[in-house]
């Protein structure tokens, strides 16, 4: 394997009377036990885009996602702080539990609860104290269709969501996550277990969700990254090198390591 | 030898083997079934067994088994159940936790006749509950618990990690997400896992010659005060089951149609036990095949 400096990158700073931040980590670090697995998570997110984190296996990347909504609170441990609406989310005394409602997660696999479509949704509404009927249907219709799968199920809504197919299961947990109206929506390499044409009906409703949401997504798809994202940032071996708009990642990246992992000559 | 031929003569191994095991289980299952289905009828299964005549029942051992079994599971399920839990979900991972799972181990292995004597010294003589149904059923929590624990536990554990992580993300607490999400999943393994617990509850006797006690005073069952001592509910009298009835005709039993009491309760006893276990496959499939709604 090639070694690469880790200490050389380059990562992009917003100008804040241009560019509103929704979400930014200052020293991220992570350890698994004595592994230390992210060194310097230092980045800022801007609203209403899509954020694409690429790199190889254990370059850290999805240990970076799952910080953000306080997933490796059992796993890891987690120093630095993470910002969001001006507070520290990583700090010990933040209700986890609160804060998940706003920072919403889909994960690599498809984890549809073993319940009816209609129940996956209103389900976690229901934990969050909506009982009005009315608002549960109106609120389960408004997120299938933000997640593109209200056409495909809204006849049988009471069928077990396990029966729908791998790539309408995974829309099914975006339409979950975002019924609970997060600001942030992470999502953990959510297209690698779906076929082409699921993937296209994932990425095309993302790309309509970004007006009202801001989305930050690890990827194993150079592809997928180019086409949805607007900014990628480019992680190996636990330290972030490069983070940039992503035509600026995919033409004419400012680091060694990143132009040749994203033209394939890496390792 | 090629791999072809090791790999036939290990099947024709394996499958000798499994046939052994078949075979000797289906013969002591046979055995049993036919000595005694014949001395099985109504009347046996319902009348009051007879000390030194003939023609005696099993009707109220009968009784005492399922009421014996039915208190136990009353004691043992929640507790089973909140300890599975605990472990599954709370459980630090430290040197307490394995304390709990080498203790619960140690527990599981404990031959019966031992929990038997101990309940009898703590339960019947320090406790003074006498030889009673609620001693016999502490006695058999004791037995049952650790099994129940552990399989309650491994029924948790095999809902996939994914689903806990669906309902964290979701803003879920941790008592939410077991109790509203990883639960139902578990359920049909959980069923199972008390359905077998029940067939072992049922056919032990060891555990119960010494806290349950070896009498049957006669019933009525017309009275249901659960505090007159000739009413069936009263747990606080001494009630000799099913299985212990058997072992009791066969080491000491005068009536002169012992052997054939013996065999009939012997058979009745393993159609319960099947019974259990039967149902135990058929609901834990169906709940299965509901839950994931595949065919």
């Amino acid at each position: 394997m090639k070694k690469y400096s880790l200490t050389e990158n380059y990562i992009h700073k917003f100008d804040p009377n241009k560019t509103t931040i929704g979400l930014s980590t200052e020293d991220l670090q992570v350890f698994y036990g004595d592994y230390h697995a992210m060194y310097d998570g230092n980045l800022q997110f801007p609203k209403n885009a899509i954020t694409a984190m690429i790199g190889a296996s254990g370059s850290g990347k999805s240990t970076f996602l799952r910080c953000l909504n306080r997933m490796n609170d059992d796993i890891a441990t987690v120093k630095g702080k993470i910002v969001y609406q001006g507070i520290d989310i990583n700090a010990p005394e933040i209700n986890v539990y609160e804060m998940r409602k706003h920072v919403g997660m889909v994960f690599q696999r498809p984890n549809p609860f073993a319940k009816s479509i209609f129940k996956n949704i209103a389900y976690p509404l229901q934990k969050a104290g909506i009982k009005s009927k009315v608002e549960l249907k109106e609120r389960v219709e408004k997120s299938l269709r933000q997640a593109a799968l209200w056409e495909e199920v809204k006849d049988d809504l009471n069928r077990s969501a396990l029966a729908l197919s791998g790539g309408q299961q995974q829309r099914l947990c975006i339409a979950r996550a975002l019924a609970m109206n997060p600001d942030v929506l992470l999502l953990d390499e959510p297209a690698s277990a779906l076929d082409p044409i699921s993937t296209g009906k994932l990425e095309q409703a993302l790309f309509e969700l970004k007006n009202q949401y801001m989305i930050i997504m690890v990827t194993h798809s150079m592809q997928q990254a180019s086409r949805t994202s607007d900014y990628t940032a480019f992680f190996h071996m636990g330290h972030v090198l490069e983070f940039d708009r992503t035509e600026r990642i995919f033409t004419k990246p400012h680091i060694q390591a990143t132009e040749d992992y994203i033209s394939g000559n890496f390792g | 030898m090629n791999a072809k031929r090791i790999d036939k003569l290990a099947t024709a191994v394996i499958s000798l083997l499994v046939g052994v095991v078949v075979l000797i289980l289906l013969s002591l299952i046979g055995y049993i079934l036919v000595t005694g289905l014949p001395h099985i009828s109504w009347h046996f299964l319902t009348s009051p067994s007879q000390a030194f005549l003939k023609g005696g029942g099993i009707g109220d051992q009968l009784f005492n088994s399922f009421y014996l079994l039915v208190l136990t599971l009353v004691i043992s399920f929640p507790i089973a159940l909140g300890a599975g839990i605990y472990l599954f979900e709370y459980a630090p991972k430290n040197w307490v936790t394995n304390t709990i799972r080498v203790a619960i181990e140690v527990l599981s292995s404990l031959p019966s006749v031992v929990v038997g004597l101990f309940g009898f010294l703590l339960f019947v003589v320090e406790f003074k509950l006498g030889f009673s149904i609620l001693s016999g059923a502490i006695a058999l929590t004791f037995f049952n618990l650790p099994l129940l624990t552990r399989s309650i536990e491994n029924s948790l554990t095999a809902v996939p990690k994914l689903q806990r992580e669906a309902g964290l993300a979701l803003g879920f607490s941790r008592w939410q997400t077991v109790l509203g999400v990883i639960f139902p999943e578990a359920l049909p393994g959980i069923l199972t896992a008390v359905i077998l617990s029940a067939g072992r509850i049922f056919g032990e006797a060891a555990a119960l010659i010494y806290t349950a006690g070896q009498s049957a005073p006669i019933l009525n069952f017309a009275n249901w005060n659960p505090f007159s001592p000739t009413s069936p509910l009263n747990p606080m009298r001494p009630a000799e089951t099913l299985a212990v009835h058997i072992w009791k005709i066969n080491s000491e039993g005068i009536m002169p149609d012992a052997s054939a009491v013996s065999a009939g309760a012997s058979a009745v006893l393993i159609v319960v036990v099947l019974l259990f276990n039967f149902s135990a496959r058929w609901l834990g499939n169906r709940i299965y095949r509901k839950i994931t709604a595949s065919k």
